[in-house]
């Protein structure tokens, strides 16, 4: 038996081991952003400074290419919403002619390569000649997310009691009054995990958006295109503030669920 | 009205998915045949020689991949098995703690990410430089570049896709069942070989297809940690698409890819025995 608990502790300090490892970038990235480097390039510490924080802004194309990450993150998040719940109830909740393709479709988006994909539409545009911009990012990303939204939203729904919403309708409320006040409250945390999934992906992409962007800007593509001239710590402070966000936001998320139960 | 609900509520998302993921699949296969210039602009001209000069041309990059993703996969399954199997049956009440830990870096975006560890392993970065500077690394040292740093780099940044299906599995499996094999004398290595292990095969299989596809395509790594010599096909397509403007051999060489991939996972599904390939899949 002794021998057996030696084992189960080596596998804990391996653990720990493993999540000190896959955390070490993050470790540097916010604590590059405090350094107070001298020299053009940001690779050793030369002391600490608050002073990234106070410049944040201060590089335009940075500042740009963030804001336009931001901006293709919350459009492409409020269509894929929209479409991707709609399209999670109707699989999740009724049949219909086609149902199986449907199916195979969001699959296939979810299991199609990224670079396959951006390779994929950025041949579309350019045999449509389409102009490559904001629009084509937003249109890229709204595919790209739109299965994550339906995945979650079904997979909430097929939970609900069919029942209750019968009842509702009983009741005398409309097809629309029933959606509102029954189903949509039930379903809204698979609809808030799909649209905290699908900012994040929007926010994070790099391979599609390198097709589909023509000279627009995202932040992810900013930081590649930075990475031979060497990255400025704005770009860390920038990293460290998102990150702080994100999780102050799952953590939040997740102290409300407890307390829900 | 009733019965247009589903399909009423199914079109917009339906009509999202054919024009921009269907639509575009027949258009990269349709510039695939096609030859031309960037200039004079591309004609039909259903040259399917198009794929043999292309894949002549770039073997080299499409079997690198392939490798740089199958060792990456193989390093993943090997360093996250273990992790998901403490704690899924060893995390007790902190298995959510260890999972959120676990998916920490996802909260940091994959280029900042990527960038950290080119940062890291710097020739005379924080760590080597200071090595070095102590005389316990040589002067000529460097991972930067090589396969190592490739191969590690796709390792450490689709780990999470490997661990967490593989403790979706553990996490099913009861423990007396663990418990009533040793009760008939199984020693724990035999009860692991022949209980845990095939109730886990279902998530090392989801694992499998969610790292090695986007390992195998991804481009990233192999830019910001590769050398010259470290070249992968996403790099190519991208080169090809972006600068190159030669779209009919960058389709060609995607269409190759995602061909690849298809093979391959139904392949090792095969070898797997794995009946509900998708079934496993869609999990």
């Amino acid at each position: 038996m002794r021998g057996t608990r030696l084992g189960d502790r080596l596998l804990h300090i391996y653990t720990w081991i493993i999540i000190v490892w896959l955390s070490s970038p993050i470790a540097v990235m916010i604590l590059f952003g405090f350094n107070d480097k001298q020299s053009k390039s940001n690779t050793s510490w030369q002391g600490f400074t608050l002073r990234w924080y106070a410049e944040l802004f201060d590089i335009p194309d940075l500042t740009v290419a963030l804001r336009n990450s931001l901006v293709v993150a919350a459009a492409s998040t409020v269509i894929t919403v929209v479409i991707g719940t709609m399209l999670g109830l109707a699989l999740g909740r009724h049949r219909f002619r086609g149902q199986g393709l449907t199916n195979f479709l969001v699959f296939a988006a979810l299991s199609t390569p990224e670079l396959v994909m951006g390779a994929s539409l950025l041949s579309l545009f350019v045999s449509g000649n389409v102009p490559r911009d904001a629009t084509t990012i937003i249109i890229s990303h709204v595919l790209f997310s739109l299965s994550f939204v339906v995945v979650t939203v079904r997979a909430r729904i097929v939970t609900l009691d069919p029942s209750l919403e019968e009842a509702a309708r009983d009741l005398g409320a409309t097809a629309w009054g029933t959606f509102r006040q029954v189903t949509l409250p039930s379903i809204m945390p698979g609809v808030l995990a799909g649209a905290m999934l699908s900012f994040a992906l929007s926010i994070d992409d790099y391979v599609v958006t390198s097709f589909v962007n023509g000279s627009t800007v995202t932040f992810p593509l900013w930081i590649v295109g930075a990475v031979k001239t060497g990255i400025p710590p704005q770009v860390n402070v920038m990293g460290t503030l998102i990150f702080g966000v994100g999780v102050l936001i799952a953590v939040g998320n997740a102290v409300a669920a407890r307390r829900r139960r | 009205m009733r019965r247009l609900t589903p399909y009423l509520l199914a079109l917009p998302g339906w009509l999202w998915l054919a024009i921009f993921l269907v639509v575009p699949m027949a258009a990269m296969a349709s510039v695939s045949l096609q030859t031309g210039n960037a200039y004079d602009g591309y004609a039909m001209t259903f040259s399917f020689s198009n794929y043999a000069d292309a894949i002549g041309r770039y073997s080299t990059q499409m079997v690198r991949s392939i490798l740089y993703g199958g060792l990456a996969t193989a390093a993943m399954l090997v360093i996250g098995y273990p992790v998901a199997y403490w704690i899924a049956f060893k995390g007790g009440t902190r298995k959510s703690v260890y999972l959120f830990l676990l998916l920490l870096p996802f909260f940091v975006s994959f280029v900042l990410r990527t960038i950290a560890w080119n940062f890291l392993l710097s020739d005379n970065g924080i760590l080597f430089g200071t090595l070095k500077g102590w005389g316990l690394l040589p002067a000529d040292f460097h991972v930067l570049a090589t396969t190592l740093a490739v191969v590690g780099g796709l390792t450490y940044n689709f780990l999470p896709f490997m661990i967490l299906p593989i403790y979706v599995s553990l996490e099913r499996v009861d423990p007396r069942i663990v418990e009533a094999a040793q009760d008939l004398y199984a020693t724990r290595a035999a009860a692991f070989r022949r209980v845990v292990l095939p109730l886990s095969l279902p998530g090392v299989f989801a694992g499998v297809l969610m790292t090695f596809v986007p390992a195998t395509a991804d481009p990233l790594n192999a830019q910001i940690l590769g050398g010259t010599g470290n070249t992968m096909i996403g790099n190519i397509i991208q080169t090809e698409y972006l600068t190159n403007l030669d779209y009919p051999t960058a389709s060609a060489l995607s269409f190759t890819l995602m061909a690849v991939l298809l093979v391959g996972i139904f392949a090792y599904a095969r070898a797997l025995g794995t009946e509900n390939v998708l079934e496993a899949a869609a999990r």
